[in-house]
């Protein structure tokens, strides 16, 4: 489904991606972990075509990303920072991305999921950052794609949003979609993820089910394991 | 690109600025028309104005306008959407506006002070033609800046900078060389110097229709030839179309390596 | 006899009273068919005082001599062919008159001035509704005085100064009235030398090769209600005294070398109520003194006013200056004329106490002038903001343009 192979990227003098391979089976869940600044965010950004990439080459379905941009409409994508145009209402934003995805798309069921109503006709600088997220996941969700890009999408959510996007996920996942997930809460990560892939300077250091990362590193939960590994590579 | 540029244009019409700006040219036109009551005048000392104005309005809004729409640009850029689509949306959008502003501020007054009724609708449709490539050029030229700069402050610094040195800056660079050089021929020269300025380009067009008479008196084989037919006016116009398709060209190029 | 006479005398008094020109016993009728076939041969038959009647058609002559006082009057335009051989009509008589012939084909020479009409050494001529094509010289008066001019058509097609010449001439004659002309491609339209008390009135003279009117060492003459336009190079006023000229139009002359008007050692003249529109140089100024220029419009020229070299006494008032690239330009930064009460389009002072008259001094002269009289080419540079910064510096602080060229009350009305 989704194939990289020797991505490399620079910001600067700043080398962020150093050869970076994986690849993505159709269907399934995949977490992208890593320590702040590994690089998880541009990979993503790199899917997406926000990124150039200096060397090497992503293809999805098959159809290389290079300068393309009609494969987007198989992915939906959940930016980090939800950055919205900040004086227009909720309503219209809604309104102009199914305009311009010229798709339909299920907005209704998701406000009414999420909690929206009330906040329909505001504009978007005057939400919270918990209220932008929920926007920026209708905005995700609404459509039918057979990938689904979400970077950070726990970010602001309370306990109940979480629970009505684990769900979402879980749907969406029965439903045979495959998801690309960043995220810095372990536990979401063992409560969703099939599979985990682990950024460490650039590059995948391991790619695989949690069962065995665990095995490899031979620590009882996520959260250990990954320390263990940045500890070792700092030792080392 | 159309739904980008309807977005953007809406965005920009309900945006302050864009009423700020229709408003100046509308007290500036009804300013001028009231101080000369003349029409003919009054389009005179607007071109005078124009040239000068136009460029940094429109570089000053261009660079705002970039910085602050990243939101929605990279909102846009996650969609499935072509690049250079986006940002010619956009361009367009903010050009556009600005030309609008310009068109109905500058009209408005002219229209109730009976602009049909008098000879002054040539000189003031050229006019409102060389404020609406001016806005296009500069726009683009201010895309291209931000485009460039991360950084806010320095985009604002070189845009100011660049209206600067076409408006002001080059003409006395222009002029320098032309004393220090008195004894060579310089029919050549100069008219090339013009060409590689978009604001000396709409000035000799204006010179052209206003000040021929004097342009006549040139001994110079060259300027006889570019000024004393047709020719001068036809090559300025399409130097200054370039001009307006050179900054789209270079900004599509840009936001094809452009990451977000 | 005698009886004859009283009859004569009795005719000619009852035609005074009528108010009619008295026909002269004698008339001779001139055409193809007649017994009188040729110009030449009427003449030679004719009496003094008798009046030819030229009919319509083609008559082939040249070196027409006339010798005799007579009148000449063509009937629906007959055609004088010179056939390029030389001079069409030579008058060596007083009181000829010439009306409504058309003479076409005058030989050019290099070594003689063949003219259409010659007067030489004449009096109390009428040269009058005559039309001329494909000429050298058009009507040239040759020490001749006391004759009229009027509403002759010269169309000439003169593309080189050497081979052609000037429409109407005028060497060392005097009072002499020229009216509603109309000369076109010719060298110079109207050109005097050595001609004093001309007047010169309502003539329209365009596209000639080099002046519209030209007037060398000529003294106390009047032109008024001419209209000159596209000429090459405008009309001179060269060496000359005591010249009025007023309600003249100079329109688009154009060119490097090109003025509505070119003054050159004028003294004591007067210019008033003239329109210069759409010159290179409305009016271009060397070494001329005591000139008054009061009441004259300068729109839209690249120079209203150019003055070069030493010019004294000269004032200038009440006159608009009307979007003109260059109001007025100097050469020295001394000034010894005046400007006064003129109404400057780019004034850019105001009338707090609504008088009228502006309350801070115009100065007329832009220091971009200067620069561009240096240097030719800096002229692409005008209407720049950068020009406009240096002007306006210059205004302020006055380095390089004379200190006191100002206009102490600028208008702020068009004086009509």
């Amino acid at each position: 489904m989704i194939q990289i192979e020797n991505i490399h990227k620079q910001f600067a003098k700043n080398k962020v991606l150093k050869g970076v391979n994986l690849n993505i089976p159709e269907g399934g869940i995949y977490a992208v972990l890593g320590p702040n600044g590994s690089g998880k965010t541009t990979l993503i950004k790199c899917v997406l075509g926000l990124v150039i990439p200096d060397e090497g080459s992503i293809s999805i379905l098959e159809q290389p990303v290079k300068n393309q941009w009609k494969y987007r409409e198989q992915i939906n994508y959940l930016p980090q920072i939800a950055n919205f145009p900040g004086n227009i209402r909720v309503r219209e934003l809604i309104g102009m991305i199914k305009d311009l995805r010229s798709k339909p798309g299920d907005e209704r069921s998701l406000i009414g999921l999420f909690g929206l109503e009330p906040f329909l006709n505001k504009k978007l600088a005057n939400l919270s950052g918990g209220t932008k997220q929920k926007v920026n996941l209708v905005l995700t969700f609404m459509f039918d794609s057979p990938v689904i890009v979400l970077d950070e999408p726990t970010s602001g959510l309370d306990p109940t949003a979480m629970i009505v996007l684990k769900n979402l996920i879980q749907k969406e996942r029965k439903a045979g979609k495959t998801f690309l997930i960043t995220t810095h809460i372990m536990q979401f990560v063992e409560e969703v993820a099939d599979q985990i892939v682990y950024l460490l300077e650039g590059q995948v250091y391991y790619t695989g089910t949690l069962s065995g990362l665990l095995e490899k590193t031979g620590q009882k939960n996520l959260e250990h394991a990954i320390a263990h590994i940045t500890m070792e590579k700092q030792n080392a | 690109m159309l739904k980008i540029l309807k977005y953007s244009f809406y965005d920009l019409m309900r945006s302050r600025w864009s009423y700020v700006y229709f408003l100046f040219y509308l007290l500036l036109g009804f300013v001028l028309l009231f101080l000369n009551n003349d029409l003919s005048k009054a389009v005179i000392t607007l071109m005078n104005i124009i040239i000068i104005l136009v460029p940094l309005i429109a570089t000053i809004f261009g660079v705002m306008y970039f910085y602050n729409s990243r939101e929605f640009t990279e909102l846009l850029l996650a969609q499935p959407l072509k690049r250079s689509s986006i940002f010619m949306g956009q361009y367009l959008g903010v050009a556009g506006s600005l030309t609008l502003s310009l068109c109905l501020g500058l009209g408005l007054p002219f229209l109730l002070y009976g602009l049909f009724k008098s000879g002054a609708i040539l000189n003031f449709s050229m006019l409102i033609l060389i404020g609406a490539l001016l806005t296009f050029i500069f726009t683009g030229l201010a895309f291209n800046i931000a485009l460039s700069n991360e950084n806010r402050i320095k985009g604002f610094g070189y845009a100011v900078l660049l209206w600067l040195f076409m408006a002001v800056i080059y003409d006395g660079l222009f002029l320098l060389t032309l004393i220090a050089f008195e004894e060579y021929p310089l029919d050549t020269f100069s008219l090339a110097a013009t060409v590689f300025n978009p604001i000396d380009l709409s000035r000799i067009l204006i010179l052209l229709k206003l000040d021929i008479s004097a342009l006549l008196g040139y001994t110079g084989a060259v300027f006889k030839n570019f000024l004393g037919t047709g020719l001068g006016f036809l090559i300025s116009a399409a130097a200054l179309l370039l001009w307006t398709v050179l900054p789209v060209w270079s900004l599509s190029f840009k936001a094809k390596k452009k990451d977000f | 006899m005698s009886q004859e006479n009283r009859h004569y005398v009795f005719y000619i008094l009852l035609l005074l009273l009528l108010g009619i020109t008295p026909v002269r016993a004698g008339t001779i009728q001139v055409c193809p068919d007649c017994d009188v076939k040729s110009i030449q041969h009427g003449i030679n038959i004719a009496q003094e005082r008798d009046t030819l009647i030229i009919k319509e058609g083609v008559y082939a002559e040249f070196n027409i001599l006339i010798n005799k006082p007579l009148t000449l009057l063509g009937q629906n335009y007959p055609v004088v062919d010179g056939n390029e051989k030389g001079e069409v009509f030579r008058i060596v008589s007083d009181g000829v008159r010439i009306e409504g012939l058309f003479i076409i084909n005058v030989g050019v020479s290099y070594t003689s001035d063949h003219a259409a009409i010659r007067v030489v050494r004449s009096k109390d001529f009428q040269i009058v509704n005559n039309r001329f094509e494909n000429l050298f010289f058009g009507i040239f008066l040759e020490k001749s005085s006391h004759g009229v001019v009027d509403s002759n058509q010269i169309l000439g097609i003169a593309r080189d100064e050497y081979n052609s010449g000037n429409g109407i001439h005028l060497w060392y004659s005097n009072n002499i009235l020229v009216k509603d002309n109309n000369i076109e491609g010719v060298r110079d339209g109207i050109y005097l030398e050595f001609a004093d008390t001309i007047r010169i009135r309502g003539n329209q003279s365009r596209k000639n090769l080099r002046y519209g009117l030209h007037f060398m060492f000529s003294n106390d003459n009047i032109y008024s209600d001419n209209l000159f336009e596209n000429n090459g190079a405008g009309v001179a006023v060269m060496f000359s005294k005591k010249i009025r000229m007023t309600g003249n139009r100079f329109r688009k002359n154009w060119g490097p070398a090109a003025y509505g008007m070119l003054l050159k050692e004028i003294n004591d003249a007067e210019i008033t109520g003239n329109l210069f529109e759409e010159n290179t140089v409305g009016i271009n100024i060397e070494g001329s003194n005591r000139i008054t220029y009061r009441g004259n419009n300068f729109v839209s020229n690249g120079w209203a006013i150019r003055v070069l070299g030493a010019c004294y006494s000269n004032a200038f008032s009440r006159n608009n200056f009307l979007h003109n690239s260059f109001d007025l330009s100097y050469n020295s930064n001394v000034n010894d004329n005046s400007f006064e009460g003129n109404y400057w389009s780019s004034y850019s002072g105001y009338d707090l106490d609504k008088n009228g008259v502006g309350d801070v001094p115009h100065r007329p002269v832009k220091l971009f002038s200067y620069i561009v009289n240096r240097t030719p080419e800096t002229l692409i540079l005008l209407r720049s903001l950068f020009m406009d910064l240096i002007d306006f510096s210059e205004r302020v602080s006055p380095v390089f343009t004379p200190d006191n060229l100002v206009d102490s009350q600028p208008q702020m009305r068009l004086i009509q």
